[in-house]
């Protein structure tokens, strides 16, 4: 894989905030999946949501103060 | 005739369709465990635990849905803020109305080390606010009140209760068992900083659901009742500390909140002005006929607008059971009669041991079972005259 990720991803405290920031993104179309929490990324039995690159900073603004964003990484 | 069924505040009932279809829903097509796998059953089991959540926040004018956590019951709530909060040498004022889901863990705590004040109430189970402000001390650090009497209906003025907790530097938590989803609730507003409520009263949700608001931040001063596994942070063995995890440990009921979920939707939908303006037209109906049937006795504030949509009242020379059990028997209707597991509320308003007979009413009850009801009073205290 080289260049910029295929994906990445937003991890969150629990599924009650990935379902919240599920709910806001939702309602302002921005595309993206729920998926359970990689393994290489954490042991966690979770789930985090998955993005566009390009959608970054938009998911980022729009979830500010709304639902804690704990990390992003590359898929 | 039909049953008529007058014990809304007991467990409402009838239930709305839609919290039924929800429950059948759940079990048919979803079943999974919420956040525990992350497959799409899973997180769909995740969606309906958080509609609720979000609609109960809505209701209750809490910004936050994750400030809203799930219990088995308003009780379950209670619990978890006397023996989260409290701690041996501090004070902690509670009402003379109070049901025994907020007396009997005070006065546990109270044996345990925490001083306790039961301010008393008036004979129709009014607080008086400046009662409360007196009752502060040095070492206070909650006011524990109810928002509505399970016994009378008697309204607490919650605005000015909470004014008294904020002026003095305590926290205020509302027994809201009565009153969520029938009386207009602003938890962010008023400034409360605990609120505890129960699904399968006002909320129109079944039995085994409720929970509580908690303030933001405030829940790092209150340790969870329960620990366990919580779908989050599994690499940990602590308890996660954020919201609604630290008290949201194991399986929850997700048919129950499904069911829930879509009983506060028939609560948001109707609006709670519209409630409250129905059930308070029902109760000043019932009060008006009973002030009309001679040797009746009725408690607790006189004005529909001053209380929930209950009415205590007794039949001289008939025992409150034998009332209830001849309405049951002869004319098919529900009432609740005795201490209605509040002691104390009926000491206040002069009615213990013997307790009275009480009818509560909900949205889908009609004017015509209230007549029907009065005419059945009317029959009862004539045979016994």
């Amino acid at each position: 894989m080289t260049g910029k990720p295929d994906y990445l991803i937003a991890l969150f405290n629990s599924v009650s905030h990935v379902i919240r920031a599920e709910r806001i993104l939702n309602g302002q179309g921005i595309p993206h999946k729920i998926v359970p929490v990689p393994k290489h990324i954490s042991s966690d039995c979770g789930v985090c949501i998955r993005f566009l690159p390009e959608y970054r900073d938009q998911i980022i603004q729009k979830l500010e103060g709304k639902t804690e964003i704990i990390e992003i990484r590359e898929l | 005739m039909s049953a008529i069924y007058f014990d809304n505040a007991a467990t409402s009932w009838p239930k709305p369709e839609a919290m039924m279809r929800a429950m059948a829903d759940f079990n048919a097509n979803v079943g999974a465990n919420p956040g525990r796998s992350g497959h799409r059953l899973s997180i769909e089991a995740g969606r309906i635990v958080f509609d609720a959540r979000e609609r109960i926040a809505v209701l209750l004018g809490a910004g936050d849905p994750c400030t809203v956590i799930f219990a088995r019951n308003a009780t379950e709530a209670v619990n978890t803020a006397v023996r989260g909060l409290l701690r041996p040498g501090d004070h902690v004022i509670t009402s003379s109305m109070e049901h025994n889901s907020v007396m009997r863990p005070l006065r546990a705590a109270e044996r345990e080390g925490v001083e306790l004040t039961v301010v008393a109430c008036s004979a129709s189970g009014e607080i008086s606010p400046a009662d409360v402000a007196r009752a502060v001390k040095r070492n206070t650090r909650a006011l524990f009140v109810t928002h509505a009497s399970n016994v009378t209906g008697t309204i607490m003025p919650v605005d000015e209760l909470a004014a008294v907790a904020h002026e003095r530097g305590i926290l205020i938590c509302v027994d809201a068992a009565q009153t969520a989803g029938s009386v207009p609730i602003e938890v962010e507003k008023t400034g409360i900083d605990m609120l505890f409520f129960t699904g399968h009263k006002s909320l129109y949700g079944p039995q085994g659901t409720g929970g509580m608001y908690i303030r933001k931040g405030l829940e790092a001063l209150v340790a969870p009742l329960e620990r366990g596994g919580t779908g989050s942070r599994s690499e940990f063995e602590d308890q996660p500390e954020f919201m609604p995890d630290r008290f949201e440990s194991g399986t929850p009921n997700t048919i129950g909140i499904a069911g829930l979920g879509a009983g506060v939707e028939h609560v948001l939908s109707t609006g709670v002005e519209t409630i409250r303006k129905k059930e308070a037209a029902l109760t000043g109906l019932f009060m008006e006929g009973l002030r009309a049937v001679g040797g009746v006795t009725v408690y607790g504030p006189r004005e529909a607008l001053k209380k929930t949509a209950v009415v205590s009242f007794g039949i001289e020379g008939i025992s409150p059971s034998d009332i209830s059990f001849g309405l049951d028997e002869r004319f098919n209707i529900m009432s609740r009669p005795g201490l209605h597991c509040a002691p104390s509320a009926h000491r206040t308003i002069g009615t213990f041991p013997t307790g009275t007979v009480r009818f509560s009413f909900g949205i889908f009850n009609t004017e015509e079972e209230i007549n029907a009801a009065l005419r059945a009073i009317e029959i009862l205290v004539k045979e016994n005259k």
